[in-house]
């Protein structure tokens, strides 16, 4: 694949991987309200990969107008976990309440800076998608901002419980900031933007909010214990799971509409 | 009309950008307000019949993304109507970084129209609106967002 739609899908995958992620919470949150906000946040999510699958899927038929056109929905729905260019983060399961809302806190906060850069994109979908999607993120990172300072500095159970997720998904934060081939060749063609030059802006707002938890920061120089590359198609075993659920209907059913 | 909000048409919300009209084909230009919207589809179906009905024998729509929809796009006859039917509309122009800050909220109830009213949560029955309660009518009212 060539690597400007590689990038796109990307982006997509991640957005697509997150939002589906937090799909499993609808008719499970804690409470009503906050069951509607994560399931709001899971639509923007989904939305948002929708708009890049259909990018990227204008940019594969224009490079190989001699296959058969692919759509947004042979990218979401027929590729297999190898295929699939999301981070690692993104594919972990909900846990508690605590580490689903970290893991957005985490994400909706790299993806505010991705935007940011992405808006003076060359590629102009990709800078039309940011300009849109930019103005949904704002209101996850502040929802997403809001309950890790409610949980870390609220009663000591959930403190705890913002402990274990910290312990649990800090390893996989490292990989946000790897640039993969795509995202260099991305960056060399001015349509994407570098990972590791978001991660100063990322530590400081990140850590702003952490201290205001109580809970202890994010660490600027932080020992990688291990990398898989899930951005590069090595992925967890859960990512198996995820598309046995979201992939049946169209593989059972190829097609299907309702 | 926005099937979720069935008192706003889609001039009134700011999602119809451009009309093109060339003897019996017509081409119309929206833009969603949200990314995963799911009422664009239906806003979308709804405009290909009404052209149909009325004559048009090709109707092409095309969505765009650029420049992203503001809620300053929706007209004052259309906040008006929004209030009318128990939503808060949009309380500031240029007010989609307020979101970040978590300044944006509305005045006042759309109801009673008492200033003393609190949130309950930022996001809504759909993506575009937020969630409040007035203070002294007691009722829960929706606030259509900033964006």
């Amino acid at each position: 694949m060539d690597p400007r739609s590689a990038y796109i899908i990307h982006l997509a995958d991640n957005a697509l991987i997150l939002g589906h992620r937090n799909s499993e919470w609808t008719g499970h949150g804690p409470v009503l309200e906050q069951d509607i906000a994560l399931s709001n946040i899971a639509l923007d999510l989904i939305g948002q990969s929708r708009n890049l699958y259909q990018l990227a899927a204008k940019k594969i038929n224009t490079l190989s107008p001699e296959k058969n056109p692919v759509t947004e929905d042979d990218l979401a729905y027929l590729r297999d976990v190898s295929e699939f260019k999301n981070a690692l983060l993104l594919e972990q399961p909900n846990g508690d309440w605590a580490k689903t809302i970290l893991r957005q806190f985490y994400f909706s906060h790299f993806l505010l800076l991705q935007y940011a850069a992405l808006l003076n994109s060359k590629e102009p979908g990709l800078a039309a998608i940011s300009e849109k999607s930019i103005k949904e993120t704002r209101y996850h990172v502040k929802w997403s901002s809001e309950w890790v300072c409610r949980l870390g500095d609220g009663t000591g159970e959930s403190h705890n419980r913002m402990l274990n997720a910290l312990d649990q998904l800090n390893p996989w934060v490292p990989e946000l900031f790897i640039a993969a081939d795509y995202d260099r060749a991305a960056v060399e063609s001015g349509c994407g933007v570098d990972p590791a030059g978001l991660k100063q802006n990322w530590l400081e707002t990140v850590n702003k909010v952490l201290e205001t938890a109580t809970l202890p920061l994010y660490p600027a120089e932080k020992k990688e214990g291990f990398i898989l590359s899930g951005k590069n198609g090595f992925h967890s075993e859960h990512l198996g799971y995820i598309l046995s659920e979201m992939q049946f209907l169209q593989r059972a059913y190829p097609g299907c509409e309702w | 009309m926005d099937p979720e909000i069935p008192v706003l048409s889609i001039a009134d919300l700011g999602i119809l950008r451009e009309v093109d009209v060339s003897g019996n084909d017509i081409l119309v230009t929206i833009t969603p307000t949200y990314s995963g919207c799911p009422a664009m589809d239906t806003i979308q179906q709804d405009i290909r019949k009404v052209l149909l009905k009325n004559g048009f024998e090709h109707v092409k729509i095309n969505q765009v993304l650029s420049p992203a929809w503001t809620s300053d796009w929706m007209s004052t006859s259309g906040k008006e109507k929004l209030e009318a039917y128990g939503i808060a509309a949009p309380a500031f122009s240029n007010g989609c970084a307020l979101a970040e800050t978590g300044t944006d909220a509305p005045d006042h109830c759309p109801l009673c129209h008492s200033k003393n009213i609190e949130m309950i949560s930022r996001f809504g029955s759909t993506s575009c609106k937020a969630l409040y309660r007035c203070l002294d009518c007691r009722e829960p009212f929706d606030y259509f967002k900033c964006h």
